[in-house]
């Protein structure tokens, strides 16, 4: 068994659903969840899950990845900035790298990070595709 | 609280290093730095180093160190920053001293990251980012550069070859250091030239992958003079803390914890950015120059670019940077790179730095950064004379 498993299967709250937690002194949306609210420094341990809508802050497409990405490149890393306010580190998907543009509206889908080799697991989790592709969609 | 002084220096080559493990690295600069110093009994080895356990699968180097040097029931220990592990344990040796609790301390930074293939190197590199929210979604160290390094394009307007100067410079200077891992100039058409890692930046805004160790000996300032001909006095040492994951910063750009540990150590010093001779920076990319350069107060806001385009980056200009290479150049072991950029400091400040000396050199300010800039270290060191 991969040593990540247990910790990606901790994780599948954030992964799978973009739960946070809200502070309820300062209102402040608080993602990933650190249970102290980075704004105002009391405990902020109430759930809240993050609507998954935002815009892109600034991106990067990687040519050179490390272990394990190799067979995904090139791809694109993005600074999204949700809507709630909080900043997540995610890969772009659905769209092609010169199609990217800081300001861009995006919204998270899930989709496989990464594999542990042959046997091993699959990671999923959040990536961020372009708003008004969804909207075609749907 | 007593003040503290460089007595000894040393260092090996930064190159790749494949036929010197890493207990030769250690043993090579940190016996230099005591031929230096002129002593042959220490109180204390305090080693920086990020990635040993990983590349090499060795842990414990404080022991390794004591050992192999032949200093037996020397107390030893290793300090992990990240890319800031080398003036991490400079620090951890300058508190020793200074609180009386020690006389002699060898702090050393060594590492090996030829042992492994680029991949599994650029893998461990990324764990100074968080594991958790950065890492996992395929991110580099490269990439969270390329990231800042975009945004800031976007918000002050500047293209990516107005960044060429700080390569191009860090390898003039390089040419002249014989312990540089490029020992060649490059040219702005090179730079533009060069493969692209993680859009915007490319092969030449980045710090190679290399080995090397380097070592500086501390002891009580009263008795520097009595030890050595040229003491170089520590007046200031002061770290600075931003959250681990750029995501998590308030203003990513604003490179917070240098701010802070800028402020801090000019504050201990009693100077300001006008006063110093030089500035060794944190030159792992391009971005990290130009934003050091605005958080230490040399530039404002946005402006650090334009201080390369202007030249006033070079050895004659108004701020020397990476005036032995620096990380672009000499190369960053990144361990050793916090001691490393001191080690060249002694050197300008002893007026031994051969064709880049900077003539009168007296007073220098030195920046490490851990990672993506959680964690920034700065000292400012001052020439005793002789």
């Amino acid at each position: 068994m991969d040593p990540k498993v247990v910790n990606d299967w901790r994780l599948r709250g954030q992964r799978y659903r973009l739960e946070g937690e809200v502070c309820d002194h300062c209102g402040e949306s608080i993602f990933p969840p650190r249970d102290i609210c980075p704004e105002c420094k009391e405990p902020a341990k109430t759930p809240h899950t993050l609507s998954g809508r935002g815009e892109v802050y600034t991106f990067s497409t990687i040519y050179s990845a490390p272990e394990g990405f190799e067979a995904y490149t090139p791809y694109t890393v993005a600074l999204i900035k949700l809507e709630e306010g909080p900043i997540v580190t995610a890969q772009l998907t659905d769209v092609a790298p010169t199609d990217v543009a800081i300001g861009m509206p995006v919204e998270m889908v899930t989709r496989r990070l990464r594999t542990h080799g042959d046997e091993g697991t699959i990671v999923y989790g959040y990536k961020f595709r372009p708003l008004h592709l969804g909207q075609a969609a749907d | 609280m007593r003040d503290v002084a460089i007595i000894g220096i040393g260092q090996t080559s930064v190159d790749e290093h494949w036929g010197t493990g890493i207990r030769h690295l250690m043993l090579d600069a940190g016996l230099s730095a005591l031929q230096d110093a002129n002593v042959d009994t220490i109180d204390a080895v305090y080693v920086g180093n990020m990635l040993s356990g990983e590349i090499a699968g060795q842990s414990h180097l404080g022991a390794l160190a004591v050992d192999f040097m032949g200093l037996e029931g020397v107390e030893a220990y290793k300090v992990e920053a990240a890319c800031a592990s080398g003036a991490a344990a400079l620090r951890t040796g300058y508190i020793a001293v200074a609180s009386g609790m020690m006389d002699l301390v060898l702090a050393l930074g060594v590492e090996k990251m030829t042992d492994t293939s680029g991949r599994e190197t650029t893998a461990a590199l990324a764990a100074a980012a968080d594991a958790e929210y950065e890492v996992s979604q395929g991110i580099s160290f490269v990439a969270l550069n390329a990231l800042l390094m975009r945004r800031y394009m976007h918000e002050y307007g500047w293209k990516r070859e107005d960044f060429a100067n700080f390569a191009v410079t860090a390898h003039a200077n390089g040419a002249n250091n014989p312990n540089a891992m490029f020992q060649r100039p490059i040219t702005a058409e090179a730079y533009a030239r060069a493969p692209v890692i993680a859009s915007p930046i490319g092969l030449l805004d980045a710090s190679p992958v290399c080995d090397g160790a380097a070592a500086v000996i501390l002891a009580p300032v009263e008795y520097a003079r009595t030890l050595s001909p040229a003491p170089v006095k520590i007046l200031a040492s002061a770290v600075g803390m931003a959250p681990l994951a750029v995501h998590d910063r308030k203003d990513p750009l604003a490179l917070e914890a240098a701010i802070t540990s800028s402020q801090k150590a000019y504050k201990q010093a009693g100077l300001t950015p006008q006063d110093l001779d030089f500035f060794e920076l944190h030159d792992a990319f391009t971005i990290m120059a130009t934003l050091s350069l605005e958080a230490a107060g040399f530039a404002e806001r946005g402006k650090g670019v334009q201080m390369a385009l202007d030249g006033e980056i070079t050895l004659q200009g108004r701020v020397p940077i990476a005036t032995m290479g620096g990380l672009k150049a000499r190369g960053h072991p990144v361990g050793a790179t916090g001691i490393y950029q001191i080690v060249e400091s002694v050197l300008q400040l002893r007026g031994l730095a051969g064709p880049n000396q900077i003539p009168g050199a007296r007073l220098g300010m030195v920046q490490n950064i851990g990672g993506s800039g959680a964690t920034i270290i700065t000292h400012i060191l001052e020439a005793m004379g002789s």
